[in-house]
């Protein structure tokens, strides 16, 4: 395979409150490639759109990235680490948007009600490139049509307001890429639609990362789209990435207790109508409550007291591309990992 | 369904129209119809789900039973426990009151249906209390009861919603809904807002509740994977109408309606080795306030036919079970999905 485009080493990003520490993103560990779609899976506040929001540098205050390494490898075939960048420098504002197009869970609040969405993407366009106000214009018509939108000559001069979610998902869809990125994050792209619109909207993001060889990341909490998109999964529990490895495996030789637990746990169209889901027992803590050692111990069924309440397991390999952070493959140490 | 006793539940040509009002005048412009002939019935310890894309008249249809809106027309009819059947949708303000204590409501948001200054026992107990049901001591012995039978801690009784996570928030809400034993529960996206781990703890809480209590649950959602683990029956909506209704294994192998075919092909497999070509639906849900002429879903449909453009389809009998609206019911071949 190519070289990864972006590879994110040991993220850390922790937010300081009056409560205490949050560790929002504790260890996370990915790679990405071009032409191909990496799926970032877990529950309500693992740390999915925080790790998003860290490689982007828009993480809010109090937070702040702490550890760990984003390296991105350019276009003239350099590599420069995010994470040592200003946040606000120029050279971060041209990879944020330029070189990283991303969509966010809230196409209401991420899309001005004030501009019209082709001023928004012509805005957007001359950002990262020097074309006329008459250029621009037609540019943003041919990305409303690639994105789908009946009409984009007319479309290009309403307002947010005026267009159905769908249609807004895709407007944002066509704003993220006005700048021609190699890499899109698309952060629940789909969460607040119908199944029939989320159908439209994966089909689109699928036939446009094989037009332009683009690399996606695509954060989700619906284990049926990451099997339906993705290449390779990350899944993440309470700020760590607990397993990677290519989608066939995370489905069907899942190696990481959590993983198997939430697969089975997952309600299918295929399955038998009355039929009992299985559990996991508990709840996600409180992320002021994480417990000590392995993260998920107190959820296990694997669990081995005196070791996963202890020590944190480290990241092991499996095979070549699979990983699993969990103590059953990882002896434990005298130092934490 | 067995035809021993009259169905829990019995929604006959129910309609909804808001009107649309504009002007200095607020004169009426238009309605939005939002539920438009729907007719089901559900049986005692059943299930009947319904589902649709947003804006097809679910909430609404489910408000109506309640009667937390009046119906524009149409008859709801429900068995109370001295077996008798009243109309819910006429009865005065004060004659309903003893019916609609016999239904009850599980809401979407764990978070905002708490009262967040009164305590679980509280909570619990309030519907006992404004009915005036037991004294303080027997109201208490009932919420202790009613923690066990939604597997909480009697412990919890004291403390405030704050403290409790979203899927004890919906067992909490799910106690509440039981105090005054009823017999049939409205659940509109019961599980929606919940975290994958805790949805399956719900979802077969709802089902064990069913079994011990023979509760009939009205369950609206918008996930069809939920619906196959948690109903009977299906009913499909389209912009106010029911298209389809059928048992539930043969509504998902065996969809008679093309808009069921589009629905259960757009919803994702959780396995990679099952990518499938997908109908991808063109265009959008029809406006309830100028719904297309003859089949509503007609602009959508790829099977569509000069005669759709016309003329409205019944809910029929399809064979096999099925009810379905429409003019090619008999002849198409459509693709469900299969069980494992
Ligand atoms: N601005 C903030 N201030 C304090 N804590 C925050 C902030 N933003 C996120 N967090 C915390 O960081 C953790 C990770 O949040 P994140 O939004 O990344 O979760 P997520 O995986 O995207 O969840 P969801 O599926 O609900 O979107 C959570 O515990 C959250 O409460
Ligand atoms: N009080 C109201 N006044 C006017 N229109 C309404 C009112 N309540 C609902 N509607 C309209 O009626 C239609 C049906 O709405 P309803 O909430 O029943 O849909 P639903 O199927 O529950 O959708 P969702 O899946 O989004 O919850 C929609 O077009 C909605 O805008
Ligand atoms: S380290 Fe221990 S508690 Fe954690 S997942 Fe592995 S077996 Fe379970
Ligand atoms: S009646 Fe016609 S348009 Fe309507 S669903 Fe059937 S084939 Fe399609
Ligand atoms: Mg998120
Ligand atoms: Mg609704």
């Amino acid at each position: 395979m190519a070289d990864p485009i972006l590879s994110v080493r040991g993220l850390e990003t922790f937010f300081h409150g009056d409560e205490g520490i949050v560790r929002a993103v504790d260890g996370a560990s990915f790679d990405l490639f071009p032409g191909r779609t990496l799926g970032i899976v877990g529950e309500s506040g693992c740390g999915k759109s925080v790790t998003a929001r860290s490689i982007l540098r828009i993480v809010e205050r109090p937070g702040r990235v702490e550890n760990g390494s984003v390296l991105l490898r350019r276009a003239d075939g350099s590599t420069v680490d995010l994470v040592k960048l200003d946040a606000s420098s120029r050279e971060m504002r041209e990879v944020r948007g330029g070189e990283i197009g991303y969509v966010f869970q809230e196409p209401m609040s991420s899309l001005s009600a004030y501009h019209t969405i082709g001023n928004q993407l012509m805005e957007a366009i001359r950002l990262h490139r020097t074309v006329t106000k008459a250029e621009a214009r037609d540019r943003a018509i041919e990305l409303l049509r690639m994105v789908g939108i009946p009409r984009p000559e007319q479309r290009v001069d309403s307002y947010s307001f005026e267009l159905s979610g769908g249609l807004r998902q895709r407007v944002m869809i066509a704003l993220s890429l006005a700048a021609e990125p190699r890499i899109l994050i698309a952060d629940e792209p789909t969460t607040a639609l119908d199944v029939t619109t989320q159908a439209q909207i994966l089909e689109l993001i699928r036939r446009i990362q094989e037009e332009r060889n683009l690399a996606v990341v695509l954060i989700t909490h619906d284990m049926g789209v990451i099997a339906e998109m993705a290449d390779a999964v990350a899944v993440m529990y309470l700020g760590k990435v607990v397993e990677t490895g290519p989608v066939d495996a995370i489905f069907h030789a899942p190696k990481h207790p959590y993983t198997q637990s939430l697969l089975r746990s997952i309600p299918s169209v295929l399955a038998q109508p009355l039929s009992r889901l299985a559990t996991i027992t508990g709840s996600i803590p409180h992320p002021f409550a994480r417990p000590a050692g392995c993260p998920f111990h107190p959820r296990c069924p694997s669990f081995m007291p005196g070791t996963c309440d202890t020590g944190a397991p480290g990241l092991t390999r499996l095979a070549p591309d699979h990983e699993a952070r969990c103590f059953l493959y990882d002896q434990p140490r005298e130092t934490s990992a | 369904m067995s035809t021993a006793s009259p169905p829990v539940l019995s929604v006959e040509r129910l309609r909804k129209y808001f009107p649309i009002r504009r002007g200095v005048l607020r004169r009426v412009v238009g309605h939005v119809k939002a539920v438009d002939d729907v007719t089901f019935s559900i049986a005692r310890g059943e299930t009947l789900s319904l589902v649709g894309e947003s804006g097809c008249g679910k909430t609404t249809t489910s408000r109506c039973i309640l009667r937390a809106v009046q119906p524009t027309e149409g008859s709801i009819r429900f068995l109370t426990g001295d077996g008798r059947q009243v109309d819910v949708a006429g009865l005065p303000r004060a004659e309903l009151r003893p019916v609609r204590r016999q239904m009850q409501m599980i809401f979407q948001d764990p978070y905002s249906s708490l009262n967040p200054r009164m305590t679980i026992s509280d909570i619990i107990a309030e519907p006992l209390l404004v009915n005036g049901i037991g004294d303080l001591d027997a109201r208490r012995r009932r919420v202790a009861e009613l923690l066990d039978v939604v597997q909480l801690p009697r412990a919890y009784m004291n403390r405030f919603p704050h403290a409790f996570s979203g899927g004890q928030r919906q067992r909490i809400g799910i106690a509440r809904a039981l105090a005054l034993n009823p017999a049939l529960i409205v659940a509109d996206e019961p599980v929606s807002a919940l975290d994958v781990s805790v949805q399956a703890q719900i979802i077969n809480l709802m089902l064990e509740l069913q079994e011990r209590l023979g509760l009939s649950y009205l369950f609206v959602a918008h996930d069809l994977s939920v619906v196959k683990h948690v109903s009977h029956r299906v009913a499909v909506m389209y912009v106010g109408r029911i298209v389809e209704i059928a048992d539930t294994a043969t509504i998902f192998a065996r969809p008679r309606h093309p808009y069921t075919e589009a629905l259960l092909s757009a919803v994702p497999v959780p396995d990679p080795r099952k990518r499938a070509k997908r109908i991808v639906l063109e265009g959008e849900v029809a406006d309830p306030s100028n719904v297309p002429a003859g089949c509503a879903f007609h602009p959508r449909c790829a099977y569509a036919t000069e005669r759709c453009r016309q003329e409205k389809p019944e809910l029929r009998d399809a064979g096999g079970g099925n009810l379905v609206a429409c003019h090619r019911a008999a002849e198409l071949e459509l693709r469900g999905v299969a069980a494992q």
